[in-house]
């Protein structure tokens, strides 16, 4: 690759395979006393890690490059494939130099995980970090302010050193910047999907999961600077928003596969992390109120996450395919994956209401055979090309 | 739940020994009499679920209680289930998802028929108890969709560090005073008394006694109980729509009674086929037993000599035996307290905990684990489980695999092969710490 933005996602593309770690390792090793702190998808403040000087690690599964063989021994068949290739990156020993991970509140499966990390890995840190399914910032807020404040307790034992609220702000601006870019970069390809290829965007946002925050926005900026003077063949694409692969993620090969099939992703639900808060963060103030009064009021909607109103329920969707000018949606999710598989009646049936297209299928991160989903996704691309009389 | 238990009272003493069961029937079957009535008596409707259900409370507001599992239960029971799951599915449910939900959808989509063939009602609250399993917010989701009616969210922390913390305790006693109270009395017309709910919760705690007492009874040998498949019928009112009612209290009562005239007399647990014969393995079993094929499931243990002396499924409503009893002079405290300890609200490590205390404390020969296809909540890790608990307790464990209500996923003779060579296993440690001993 020679082009302008070549070389930043022949980066991007090493860290992805790498599952070895070759990059954070070598962070940690840079200085000593540093440390690394794991989280599964698709949440956790990492502010608190960033203020404590730790370099925070989205572990989001294997992949399709893994050879699961220890971690199959752990499940049983009916078992989504992220615990088991994230099980065997542990038992492997690929994370031994992880000093701390972090197991959100997503699924039943996640929330086990994080028990049995503890049990498996009794030298490592180990949090399952609840969130509240209660919006109220006097209840839901107040409840969230005190687990981030034990969380922030925790990380301070962990580096010997309390972390203090100007290190907060001052982690809170990094992330804000962070996710300012991933928004342009999102927008950027809602309005240009041909001069940001899906496969490049989730390659350049997924560097994010394993760089610095500051190395990573300055990827961010060079690829949106590259990707803007850059002039690509615009293909003759439909465009559609990709939804339900906010955990196990597909393979790579999927998500080329869709826009060589004829659908331009212009919005997703992958590595939601990258964007889950929807507005820049107070660095003025208590962090952790503003972190707290961020989450319960400026945060993506998902699977994982209780809607108390039934007339918003879905609505997100509708506005992702209005905000994006999108034509269709694909609910593309991981097999046995309960949020998202027990979400999407809900979710088709608002989107049939609001009389949007969507197809559905499911994959493992696994997946190898594509031509099933490329000549679903291309029958799908024909027809809203018809239904739409272009 | 009492539907199924058919047995025939040979003798004087069987009769009074079918008090319990007797009284169950008739606390059930007017439980769904009122329940369909409800559309014209006036009364309200609250569904809810049984992991961390707040009975004593909503009874504080006169609503009848309808449990969502307990109806698919009832459908697996009845062998209705099956059919229920497939029409789910053909109206979009994922197959790969939990099955009391497809069961729950498609009983509605096929009239939503209650156990004694009338109709059930609209629920007039969904009272969404998020405790122990992500399944439920997506199910009461789905049923607010369907009912269009008001849903109340109460959410459990998990105990992921296995402890209850004070900001736990003050979020959901919180989450109780300013959300789900002053809801239920809008929903209710009824105006909340916290001395009608201490005298609720006074009365728990006696049927939380007795069933105690109950379980652990199975301490003994031979074991006067079988505290699965027989422990599920035990469970029934007590997680369902009668704690803290008089029924309950009297219900365990008569258990208890029937269950002290068996030790007594040295007597094992009652089947279905009549009294079980000699003992001859003692097993611990974590994880819900399959419904579809129940009684068929549990043959294979007692036509084995094989008891089941404590699970893990029947503290998925509430963990007693530990030492929890509801505190009324603590009543919203106690409810938050109750809700964060069930079962499948407690971390692996704790759950291992419970299991190897339940092998040692019970003299069980080892732990079965039924792993249930649609149920991550009880099923990832289990595998972990199982090696612990063994290296623990060095005592075998054994894995079959079924699934809750949808009959598709009972292997009959995979499970009883599997149990086979569970049970020689056993014979073969058994030998060997002969020899060794020798």
């Amino acid at each position: 690759m020679t082009s302008a933005t070549g070389g930043i996602v022949n980066r991007a593309t090493q860290l992805f395979e790498d599952l070895a770690f070759t990059a954070p390792r070598a962070w940690k090793a840079a200085e000593p006393g540093r440390k690394v702190v794991g989280y599964l998808p698709i949440y956790v403040p990492r502010e608190l890690i960033h203020a404590a000087g730790m370099l925070p690690l989205g572990i989001v599964g294997g992949g399709d490059q893994l050879e699961v063989i220890h971690g199959d021994a752990y499940y049983q068949s009916y078992i989504c494939r992220i615990p088991r290739s994230t099980v065997e990156l542990g038992v492997s020993g690929r994370l031994d130099f992880v000093d701390g991970m972090l197991f959100p509140s997503i699924c039943d499966v996640i929330r086990n995980l994080s028990g049995m990390w503890r049990m498996m890995f009794p030298n490592v840190y180990v949090r399952y970090f609840d969130v509240p399914q209660n919006y109220r910032d006097d209840i839901g807020g107040n409840y969230y302010v005190n687990e981030l404040a034990e969380l922030r307790h925790d990380l301070g034992e962990l580096r010997g050193k309390p972390i203090t609220d100007d290190e907060l702000r001052q982690s809170i601006a990094a992330y804000n910047e962070n996710r300012r870019l991933v928004r342009q970069l999102y927008a950027f390809r809602a309005e240009r999907p041909w001069q940001a290829p899906a496969a490049e965007v989730y390659l350049v946002v997924r560097a994010g999961l394993v760089l610095p925050v500051e190395a990573h926005s300055a990827m961010l900026r060079d690829y949106l600077a590259a990707a803007r003077t850059e002039e690509r063949p615009r293909r003759d694409n439909c465009r559609i928003v990709l939804t339900g692969a906010f955990c196990e993620q597909p393979p790579l090969n999927l998500i080329k596969s869709l826009e060589l099939a004829g659908c331009y992703v212009v919005d997703d639900d992958l590595l939601l992390i990258t964007r889950w808060l929807t507005s820049d963060v107070p660095t003025e103030g208590d962090p952790l109120r503003n972190l707290a009064a961020a989450f319960l009021h400026h945060s993506e909607s998902t699977a994982a996450k209780y809607e108390p109103d039934l007339k918003e329920k879905g609505q997100h969707l509708v506005r992702a395919v209005r905000r994006s000018g999108a034509e269709g949606v694909i609910f593309a999710a991981p097999s046995f994956c309960d949020p998202a598989l027990l979400d999407r009646p809900m979710l088709q049936h608002v989107l049939k209401d609001a009389g949007i297209p969507f197809i559905a299928f499911k994959y493992a991160e696994n997946s190898g055979q594509m031509q099933p989903i490329r000549e679903q996704a291309g029958t799908f691309a024909d027809s809203i090309k018809l239904w739409s009389g272009t | 739940m009492t539907t199924i238990v058919t047995r025939t009272p040979a003798a004087p003493k069987e009769v009074v020994k079918d008090a319990s069961m007797l009284k169950q029937k008739q606390m059930m079957a007017a439980h769904y009499d009122r329940l369909t009535s409800a559309p014209d008596t006036g009364e309200k409707v609250a569904a809810t679920f049984v992991p961390g259900n707040l009975n004593e409370l909503m009874m504080c507001f006169g609503l009848v209680n309808n449990l969502p599992e307990v109806n698919a239960i009832q459908n697996g029971l009845r062998r209705t289930s099956g059919a229920f799951v497939l029409e789910a599915e053909k109206i979009g449910h994922s197959e790969d998802v939990c099955t009391y939900v497809k069961s729950d959808i498609g009983m509605m989509a096929k009239g939503n028929v209650a156990p004694n063939g009338k109709k059930f009602p609209n629920p007039d609250v969904l009272l969404l108890s998020y405790t122990g399993c992500f399944t439920f917010m997506k199910w009461f989701e789905l049923l607010r969709e369907q009912y269009q009616c008001e849903t109340i969210m109460l959410h459990t922390p998990y105990m992921g560090d296995g402890k209850i913390t004070p900001n736990m305790i003050e979020y959901m006693v919180k989450q109780l005073k300013d959300e789900v109270i002053p809801k239920l009395e809008r929903i209710s017309g009824v105006k909340f008394d916290i001395d009608r709910l201490r005298e609720y919760l006074k009365k728990s705690v006696k049927a939380e006694d007795d069933l105690v007492w109950v379980l652990q009874t199975a301490k003994n040998k031979p074991s006067p109980i079988d505290a699965y498949f027989g422990g599920i019928y035990y469970i029934g009112p007590i997680f369902g729509a009668f704690r803290g009612t008089d029924d309950a209290i009297e219900y365990y009562r008569f258990l208890r009674e029937e269950v002290a005239d068996r030790l007594a007399n040295g007597q094992g647990p009652v089947t279905p086929d009549g009294d079980m014969g000699k003992e001859k393995y003692r097993l611990v079993v974590e994880g819900p037993p399959n419904y579809t094929n129940f009684r068929q499931f549990w043959k294979m243990f007692y036509d084995e000599g094989a008891v089941v002396v404590a699970s893990s499924y029947t503290k998925v409503g509430g963990v007693y035996d530990f030492g929890f009893r509801h505190d009324p002079d603590r009543p919203l405290e106690t409810l938050a307290e109750y809700c964060l300890g069930v079962y499948t609200n407690r971390s692996l490590p704790m759950r291992i905990d419970m299991l190897c205390n339940y092998v040692n404390d019970y003299d069980a020969d080892g732990l079965l684990i039924n792993s249930i296809k649609s149920c991550n909540s009880f099923s990832a890790g289990q595998l972990l489980i199982m090696r612990e608990v063994e290296k623990r307790t060095g005592k075998p464990g054994a894995f079959v695999e079924s699934d809750l209500v949808d009959p598709r996923y009972f292997s009959a003779a995979n499970i009883k092969n599997r149990l086979e060579s569970y049970f020689q296993m056993i014979e073969q440690k058994r030998a060997g710490a002969r020899a060794a001993a020798a």
